[in-house]
């Protein structure tokens, strides 16, 4: 017997995903995942100034607020060989650092953790039990007492005994795949209160540097802010000590809650470190410069791709080479002039937009055809995961100390082998543990910033190419950067001072994309196959799985200029 | 208000161990943020104890979440614990629990008992150019909306997206994208513009219906509570404007002491929103504060204004190297616009065309 399970709306996730899974009895055969908006903001892109594009390309994702802003800025930079001031490196890496630690943690506490978290059953909690476990689990996080859960608890129960559960209302609550103890579940749920209150501070990283979150501002050759210790209105002595406060707590949150937390609910869901996995390939651009981004030997963060979990070997990756990365749309709503089966350089994209799925409303997609708003990008023909655990695994083949020392010890306290990172959990402890090692480097970054600036230094803008009249009249550049779901590149194309070309390939085409000319699935499609659903109505077998991946929903538009004469290529998450 | 059977926000807060005396400075900074006399706070008080827990539907369309995102930073006291205590958020994507199907449910039967009570939310344009460009659980967002709509009893249109169309609307608009008030003929909707909106704006125009029901509106269907004053004058930047100082690039001796950022795009002197007084993140700073202009996000049509980095008193062509007389006639040219633009902006109440620079610009020309 053969059934279709559809999840649509995925909910706790940025933007509109749906999944179709294929049953053979309680089985995942096989999986589809669809992207179901678009924009199109690259087309609205075309013509503009280069130098505005990162707040155009910024609103793809409001989540990752700072990463398309970002990408954005680099490929201007890239393409005009337009170099910043160091100052304004490190305040870059500072605010990117700080949108991985806020997104990576907001990630698991209000959009992941209720997959593995029964909010109802923390109402059968013991206070005091809940005190013990959670001394044990985190001896110096102070809001740990008996009364204090109590209180918690207290506060569940007058919500729950109201009757209006609003967010939490038609859950999964009680379905046997959740396996925490009450006290267990009477703790998350209070740092799931706690993160949210804990976020809101520490954004404020970003609103000192660029006036704003969601949405902070940035500028092609360097940082808007300027530095002057004896001005009221500029970065001075007091907004740095705010901004080392505020690192602290990041790094305390880390330390003491997000990584204590991950590791102790991971213990109660040892079955999920050996499914979830898919492809087994993964990629990473690279970041976190020393230096400059075009010294690849200073980012934190390397460069290259792994096959087949053979970490012996990393390929190199090249953004530039016609015939590395490239975008098939085989099962995505466009069509290629050339036909649906070539692949297509960034550079060359030539696509259309053609939708050509179920009239709304509709049941269930035609997976045979074109079923998803995003295209499939392959790395040298292959299907590669990109993201939080294709980082662990570099930084782990490369070996990185602390990534070593972090992976090994947490396998060490989960009584697990090392294989056991290729799975969903493995996804979710690797964002944990890479969150604390980026957590920590933000320390370094800040010191060399004080130190720049207390050598003399207060430059935070280059204004040399600032005028498009300095520059050629043709270019064409990358930005990557290693965003919180992964790896991601825009590729632009200026000519006379605008905007000719604009394309963004985004983590989650990698990891959400639909199946290739080849039928190869994508990561996420690959990693639900063979999942076991206790109850097809009530999937959360499928949430846990697509979850791990944290899913940012880029929405590839690809257009027609006005006149027809060339067809451009644009995607949008 | 319509009154359920339902313990009061007031009772909830003291449930949840809200202080009486934690709950009245919510509502003083309520009361201040919203620009009401300090004699309103207790009338603001009894409306918001009495007020129960109206359902709330939020439909996510076109969207980036930035709008989202951005509830979830307001600060205040206890004014996480009021906003779980003060709506039932029923159906909301980014942080309802239930997917799929039970997500559905959850949405159903929240109509079904609150018919012609809940407030509707939407963030996100509507993409008319096809149905297939954006649907949720098959159904396109134009039918969503309109079932939505129905049963409401007030509609925020939350975000430049809803309000006025947003970036997806922007030149060459490629999927058709319109505003909620493009569709929504006959409900009362309250545009809540920015690109997101400042997070206290969110949460004090919910609070506002709450308590007093519809806010007055602007022209442009904004809370005049929030909306109504210009960056520009309001801007701590305003009096070197006055004088003729303005920073020439991010970081030069300009920048570094606070000069305006008129030469450098600065959008304030066309936009209305409440960044230079409520500020962002717990006040922490706001766009200009931290050095680059304002991007006017909460006017309609801002995406097309001519370019983050042109000053907006002169033809966009004009690159800031270019601008240099500008410092002499930067007051006229101010007192210039703001006639102008309030004339534009009267016009664009008649036919809802956006506002543009460009416009602004030939105006100051002739």
């Amino acid at each position: 017997m053969t059934e279709r399970v559809v999840v649509d709306p995925i909910t706790r996730i940025e933007g509109h995903l749906r999944i179709e899974a294929q049953m053979n009895g309680s089985t995942i055969e096989q999986a589809y995942s669809a992207g179901t908006m678009v924009r199109g903001i690259e087309i609205i892109l075309r013509g503009r100034d280069p130098r505005d594009a990162w707040a155009y390309a910024q609103r793809i994702c409001g989540v990752c607020t700072l990463v398309h802003g970002m990408a954005s800025i680099r490929s201007v930079e890239d393409a005009l060989k337009y170099s910043i001031p160091h100052n304004a490196q490190l305040i870059r890496n500072l605010m990117i650092a700080a949108q991985y630690v806020h997104d990576h943690v907001m990630h698991f506490y209000h959009l992941h953790a209720l997959d593995w978290v029964d909010v109802v059953s923390a109402l059968k909690a013991d206070p005091k039990a809940t005190s013990e476990l959670a001394q044990t689990v985190s001896p110096h996080w102070p809001n740990a007492s008996t009364g204090y859960f109590a209180d918690q608890q207290a506060k569940l129960k007058k919500f729950v005994d109201a009757g209006q559960l609003g967010i939490f209302a038609k859950a999964y609550w009680g379905h046997p795949a959740y396996k925490l103890p009450p006290e267990a579940n009477l703790m998350a749920v209070s740092h799931y209160l706690e993160a949210l209150q804990w976020q809101r501070d520490v954004v404020k990283l970003h609103t000192i540097f660029g006036g704003k979150n969601p949405h902070p501002n940035f500028v092609v050759g360097g940082v808007p802010c300027a530095i002057d210790l004896n001005s009221d209105s500029a970065i001075n002595a007091k907004r740095l000590a705010q901004v080392q406060d505020i690192i602290q707590k990041m790094r305390t949150f880390v330390d003491q809650v997000y990584v204590p937390d991950t590791l102790a609910i991971a213990g109660f869901y040892k079955d999920w470190f050996k499914q979830g996995e898919g492809l087994g390939n993964f990629m990473t651009y690279g970041d976190f410069p020393e230096k400059s981004l075009y010294e690849p030997e200073s980012c934190l963060i390397p460069r290259g791709v792994i096959l087949n979990r053979d970490l012996s070997r990393i390929y190199p990756v090249d953004l530039n080479a016609d015939d590395q990365i490239q975008e098939f749309v085989a099962h995505s709503w466009y069509s290629y002039s050339g036909g649906q089966t070539q692949g297509l350089h960034p550079y060359q994209g030539e696509t259309e937009l053609n939708y050509t799925g179920p009239q709304p409303p509709y049941t269930q997609l035609e997976v045979d055809k074109a079923y998803s708003w995003l295209k499939s990008p392959r790395w040298q023909g292959k299907a590669v995961e990109v993201g939080p655990l294709a980082r662990m695994l570099m930084l782990y083949a490369g070996n990185y100390p602390q990534a070593k020392e972090l992976v090994d010890s947490s396998l060490k306290t989960l009584d697990l082998p090392i294989d056991a990172l290729y799975s969903t959990m493995g996804r979710t402890a690797a964002r944990t543990l890479e969150t604390k090692i980026i957590a920590d480097k933000m320390q370094g970054w800040f010191d060399s910033l004080i130190a720049n600036i207390k050598a003399g230094d207060t430059k935070t803008f280059n204004e040399t190419l600032w005028e498009p009249a300095s520059w050629p009249s043709q270019a064409q550049g990358v930005g990557f950067m290693e965003a919180p779901r992964g790896a991601l590149a825009h590729w632009i194309v200026i000519e006379h001072g605008k905007i000719a070309n604009y394309q963004a390939v985004v983590p989650s085409t990698w990891n959400a994309g639909p199946r290739d000319v080849n039928n190869q699935a994508g990561a996420y499609e690959a990693s639900l196959q063979g999942h076991v659903l206790h109850d097809p109505k009530q999937p959360v077998e499928i949430l846990r799985t697509i979850h791990s991946f944290d899913p940012c929903i880029a929405c590839a538009v690809h257009v027609t200029d006005p006149e027809g004469e060339e067809l451009v290529k644009v995607q949008v998450r | 208000m319509t009154q359920f059977n339902m313990p009061t926000v007031g009772e909830q807060l003291r449930e949840n161990g809200i202080s009486r005396r934690a709950f009245l400075k919510f509502c003083g900074l309520l009361a201040s943020s919203m620009a009401l006399a300090p004699s309103m706070i207790p009338k603001l008080a009894e409306a918001l104890e009495k007020a129960t827990r109206p359902s709330v539907i939020w439909l996510s369309f076109q969207e980036c979440t930035g709008c989202a995102e951005s509830i979830t930073r307001a600060h205040s006291p206890s004014l996480e614990g009021l906003i779980f205590d003060t709506i039932s958020l029923d159906y909301q994507h980014t942080l309802q629990a239930a997917a799929g199907e039970a997500a559905e449910q959850a949405r159903d039967e929240a109509m079904q008992a609150n018919y012609g009570k809940y407030v509707l939310i939407v963030d996100g344009s509507i993409p008319l150019g096809n149905a297939g460009y954006s649907t949720i659980a098959g159904v396109s967002n134009l039918d969503m909306l309109k079932q939505v709509a129905k049963g409401a009893a007030a509609i925020i249109a939350l975000g430049t997206c809803a309000a006025y169309g947003g970036l997806p609307q922007a030149n060459p608009n490629p999927t058709g994208a319109v505003a909620v008030a493009d569709i929504i003929k006959d409900k009362p909707i309250i545009n809540v513009p920015g690109c997101p909106p400042i997070p206290v704006v969110i949460t004090g125009v919910i609070a506002h219906f709450l308590a007093f029901g519809l806010p007055a509106l602007d022209h442009l269907g904004r809370p005049k509570a929030f909306y109504g004053q210009n960056i520009h004058d309001r801007c701590y930047r305003r009096p070197f404007y006055e004088r003729g100082l303005f920073a020439e690039t991010f970081d030069d001796e300009g920048a570094k002491q606070g000069w305006c950022l008129y030469k450098l795009g600065c959008k304030g002197p066309i936009t209305y929103n409440a960044c230079a007084t409520t500020k962002w993140n717990d006040g922490t700073s706001f766009p200009i504060e931290s050095g680059h202009g304002c991007i006017g996000c909460s006017e309609p049509g801002f995406w097309d204004f001519g370019g983050l980095y042109n000053p907006v008193s002169l033809p966009s062509s004009l690159s800031s190297q270019h601008v240099v007389f500008a410092t002499g006639i930067g007051v006229a040219a101010g007192v210039a616009i703001a006639a102008l633009n309030k004339q534009a902006k009267q016009q664009a109440k008649q036919t809802r065309e956006p506002v543009n620079v460009d416009q602004l610009n030939r105006e100051v020309q002739l």
